[in-house]
Formats: structure tokens, C-alpha cells, sequence
């Protein structure tokens, strides 16, 4: 039933959360999602609609309350050790500068301390930050912070990169170099790692992806479309999002998001009004 | 060089924050001398900052002071480092195994809530006149300190930082190492000056409750007396003795915690 290619397989899945006041949240409703090996897979959906709570389940971060998740075909249990995530957050460790928290991955999986730090290096100077290398987190600019990001999840070669809205709180022209040096890295190696990209930014979905996901409104999310993305690679951002193509298909999935952001408003206004 | 800018800044106002505080300090004295000169105080009870000024001199230059001073740091020191190596290790260990942390609550919650000068006699009586009683009653004090921050500290690691080193690859030593320690660490050496404070307490109230030496002694001594000279001559080296240690651990905390900015 399952195809071996597909990286990552979401069967049927569904996750309830109790609430502090002892109801149930159903935040994902019978998703099933295959992600072929090699895919660039965008996720998008209005806000609360539990694009985070899909990939913390493909993560392993979150079991699934029914259905179950399967990395090349196997069924997984406990974290996905195919795959790194990089957070919405800031997640490098502000108590260890640039260059350690880069080589950090090698160094948790053994790897002799002196070589981690001349590899953390190689990608310090992938991602241009060579300079930086002994500045603690702190001291770096969101978007310096996201390239780092980057490279403590490259660094460790995973199969798959699981991203949560990773770059949304970053100022626009910001986000869209850090689009490009996306691309660029992914385009880059020898094979193609398979990612599976969250946003609520369909434009960022559109411009980044092979295919788009769309999500409905929470509660019981479920997918209420999956359309391919026919854009010619390598893609220059800065034009793509003018070309007749691109403007087609934004038309066309904005017209599926539209409704559930619109359900999904209604829904935040509903229990306050 | 990523803070020059910052130190030049802090450097100009920090003459004027120091030179205010010698004008601050003699006035006070000035004021405290004056109305004892004329006769609106009595010396009898309060003494006369001249006076309290030549004891302290007749102390450092007899060498009497010393084993005095040296008597109470020992004893601190020691309440702090036996008190924060406990406090550190149990709020370890309960962050880690909430069952365990259940279990522990009413106890610890009930040992905190004795006042710690009514263990000093039980303590004179199972340690003796030494130091020993007091470094017990310093770790009593430093020990809750370091074992609330030290829990907290832990139970508030950034759950995302958590979630990324897991995803790295993490075991959960290594979690415990690269994620649990240096989280906890910071807001341990936050509490550093506070847990120092109170060690130094714990050694001065043990040694004035029964001591044959250290500052509380002497100070206790000089109450026996009515020389109030000699108890406020006392409370003024403890005092510039903890201005001086907290300004080493306030570098020692800023080098610890540099990365924050």
C-alpha cells in the first residue's frame, strides 16, 4: 500500500489536545499526506489551522492520536532521526557562539571536536558568516541568525528538513534573500533533500515549492487541496512572482485559502462576540 | 570589541556614579559626626564615626582583626559552596523526575519555613563552638536559594532550544549537558550574590549566638560591654568586606554569562 519512494507518509493522522479546561481540541483531522523523496512540499493555511502540530507529528515531537506516520516505508516511533527541523523560533543556543552551535550536530553524533569546529567552518563560509563565527546568538541580526540555522541543520546531512514558518519574522526583503539562499543550498547538493516547508504565506509557498498543500481552518484541520507547482528550476525570485504562470496558480489556490481564512476569522471572532 | 561601544558609555557615568557615592557617604558621616559634637547624640549609644575609625585602624595595625575576618569567610565560603553543591544537585534531581518533585514538596516547603535563627542552638550543640555550626547554618540558607533557582532554572529551558537539540541528535546526557546545565547555570549565578549574602549571614548570626571567634563574636563581645564603638567598628568591616566580594562575583558573574547581552 505504501510507495517505498515516498520520504515521509502521514496515514489517516489525527491529534487531540486537551485543553487547560479539560475539553478536547481535535487540531488534525484524518490527514494523509505523502511527501515523495527529493520533494520540496509547501504546507500552507491559516493561522491556528495546525500546520505546526502536521510537522511536530512528522518530527516525532508529537504522536499522532490515531493513524500513523512512516519514514521510507518504516513506521516511525519516537523522533524521526531522518530529518532536522528548523523552528519559527530561535532555537541556536545563546550560551555557545555562531561556530559551536553550527558544529553542534556533529558533535552530539561523536564527532572528533577539532574536526566538527573545521566543518562548522565550511559552512560558515557557505552561508556567510565567516566572521561571525565567535559572536554568541545575541549579537546576530535575525536574518544572520536564520543562516545559522540553516547550517547547524545542514551541517548533520539529514534526509529531510522539516521548516515551521522559518523565516515569517523576518522583514520582507530579509525573507526573500533568505528564500533565495534556501534554494541555492537545496539546488546545491549532490541529491536533493526533501523538505516539507510550513507557512501561511501562499506567495513564499508558491515561489519555494514543487507542490502546495492547502490546510482547512482549525479545529479538525483537514487537506482541501494539493496542487503542483509547473515553475521551471533554478527560480529567480525577484521575477518569478510577476510571471503569468505564477499569477495563475496564486489565483487559483488563493480562491481554496481564501475560504478558510475566512472560516478561520470567523471562527477566532465567533466565541468573543 | 563588540562591547568597546558599551563600556566607553558606562565608563563616562561611572565616574560620576562613584563620585557621587564618596560625597553620599561623607556627608552621611560628616552629619552623624557633627550631631554627635554637638550633643544632639549620645556617644554612649551611637558612637562617633572618628572613633569607630581608630578602632578599626588599632585592629589591622595590632593584626588582631585578621583571624577574626579570616574565621568568618572561611565559614561562609564553605556554607556556600556545601549549600550550593546540595541546593544544585537536589533541584536537578527533582526537575528531572516530577514524581519525585511531588513527593519532596511539603517537606521542603516546610524546612524552608523555619527560621534558621532558631536551628543555631541545635546546631552549637551538634557541631560545637567551632566552625562547623556555623557553616551549618550558612547551608541552610544557601541551599534553598540555590535548589528554587536551580529547579527553576531547569524546568524553564526553552522548550523550543529543547526540541532542536533533540532534532540534532541529542541523547538525553547530552540534552542534560548542552541544554539543561547552561540554562540552569545562568539563573544560578544570578542568585549567587544573593546566596553569598546569606552565607555570610548564616556564619555572623552563628558566631554572635556562641563563637570563640569571627566578626559576630566580636562584635557580640562588644554588646556584652556597651561599646558601641567596637559593635559598629565590627558592622563596618563586615560591611566594606561583602561591597568587595560581591564586586568579584559580579565580574565572575558577567564572565560567565557573557553571552548575554
Amino acid at each position: 500500500m505504501t510507495d517505498v519512494a515516498d520520504a515521509l507518509a502521514l496515514e489517516h493522522v489525527s491529534r487531540t489536545f486537551v485543553t487547560p479546561g479539560g475539553g478536547v481540541y481535535q487540531a488534525l483531522d484524518d490527514i494523509t499526506l505523502t511527501v515523495c523523496e527529493g520533494a520540496f512540499v509547501a504546507i500552507v493555511g491559516p493561522s491556528g489551522c495546525g500546520k505546526s502540530t502536521l510537522l511536530n507529528v512528522a518530527a516525532g515531537l508529537l504522536a499522532p492520536s490515531s493513524g500513523q506516520v512512516r519514514v521510507d516505508g518504516a513506521p516511525l516511533s519516537g523522533l524521526n532521526r531522518r530529518a532536522t527541523y528548523m523552528f519559527q523560533q530561535d532555537a541556536l543556543l545563546p550560551w555557545k557562539t555562531v561556530r559551536e552551535n553550527v558544529s553542534l550536530g556533529l558533535i552530539l553524533a561523536g564527532v572528533a571536536k577539532a574536526d566538527a569546529l573545521r566543518q562548522a567552518d565550511v559552512w560558515l563560509a557557505r552561508v556567510g558568516l565567516t566572521s561571525f563565527a565567535a559572536h554568541y546568538p545575541s549579537q546576530l541580526s535575525g536574518g544572520m541568525r536564520k543562516r545559522a540555522s540553516m547550517a547547524q541543520n545542514w551541517i548533520i546531512d539529514r534526509r529531510t528538513l522539516l521548516m515551521d514558518e522559518p523565516f515569517s519574522a523576518l522583514d520582507v526583503h530579509t525573507r526573500q534573500r533568505m528564500e533565495t539562499e534556501l534554494l541555492a543550498l537545496w539546488d546545491e547538493g549532490a541529491v536533493r533533500k526533501t523538505v516539507v516547508f510550513v507557512t501561511h504565506d501562499l506567495e513564499e509557498a508558491i515561489a519555494l515549492a514543487d507542490e502546495v498543500v492547502v490546510l482547512s481552518a482549525g479545529p479538525a484541520s483537514r487537506i482541501v487541496a494539493r496542487h503542483p507547482v509547473p515553475l521551471d528550476r533554478p527560480r529567480d525570485l525577484m521575477e518569478l512572482r510577476t510571471t503569468t504562470t505564477f499569477l495563475e496558480l496564486y489565483r487559483a489556490l488563493w480562491a481554496v485559502l481564501r475560504e478558510e481564512v475566512v472560516k478561520s476569522q470567523r471562527h477566532a471572532e465567533g466565541p468573543r462576540g | 570589541m563588540a562591547d568597546a561601544h558599551s563600556v566607553d558609555v558606562s565608563g563616562g557615568s561611572r565616574a560620576i556614579v562613584v563620585l557621587w557615592q564618596v560625597l553620599v557617604g561623607i556627608a552621611g558621616l560628616a552629619l552623624w559626626q557633627a550631631l554627635v559634637a554637638l550633643k544632639l547624640l549620645d556617644p554612649f549609644f551611637v558612637s562617633r564615626p572618628t572613633a569607630i575609625v581608630s578602632r578599626i585602624a588599632t585592629w589591622i595595625l595590632s593584626g588582631s582583626l585578621w583571624p577574626q575576618l579570616a574565621t568568618t569567610l572561611a565559614e561562609s565560603l564553605l556554607g556556600l559552596v556545601i549549600g550550593a553543591a546540595a541546593g544544585i544537585s537536589l533541584g536537578f534531581a527533582l526537575a528531572r523526575s516530577p514524581l519525585l518533585a511531588q513527593i519532596c514538596d511539603p517537606y521542603i516547603k516546610m524546612l524552608n519555613a523555619i527560621p534558621r535563627v532558631v536551628l543555631a542552638p541545635l546546631f552549637l550543640l551538634w557541631f560545637g563552638l567551632g566552625i562547623w555550626s556555623k557553616v551549618a547554618l550558612a547551608v541552610t540558607l544557601v541551599f534553598f536559594v540555590m535548589f528554587f533557582n536551580t529547579y527553576q532554572g531547569v524546568r524553564d529551558a526553552d522548550r523550543v532550544l529543547v526540541d532542536n537539540v533533540r532534532m540534532l541528535g541529542a541523547t538525553e546526557r547530552q540534552l542534560v549537558r548542552h541544554v539543561l546545565i547552561p540554562s540552569a547555570l545562568s539563573s544560578i549565578f544570578s542568585s549567587l550574590q544573593t546566596s553569598l549574602g546569606f552565607a555570610m549571614v548564616g556564619a555572623v548570626v552563628g558566631e554572635y549566638l556562641g563563637a570563640t571567634r569571627g566578626l559576630g563574636y566580636v562584635i557580640s563581645q562588644a554588646e556584652g560591654t556597651f561599646d558601641t564603638t567596637g559593635v559598629f567598628a565590627g558592622m563596618t568591616v563586615l560591611g566594606i568586606v561583602v561591597v568587595f566580594v560581591s564586586a568579584g562575583v559580579t565580574r565572575l558573574e558577567r564572565w560567565l554569562l557573557r553571552w548575554k547581552n
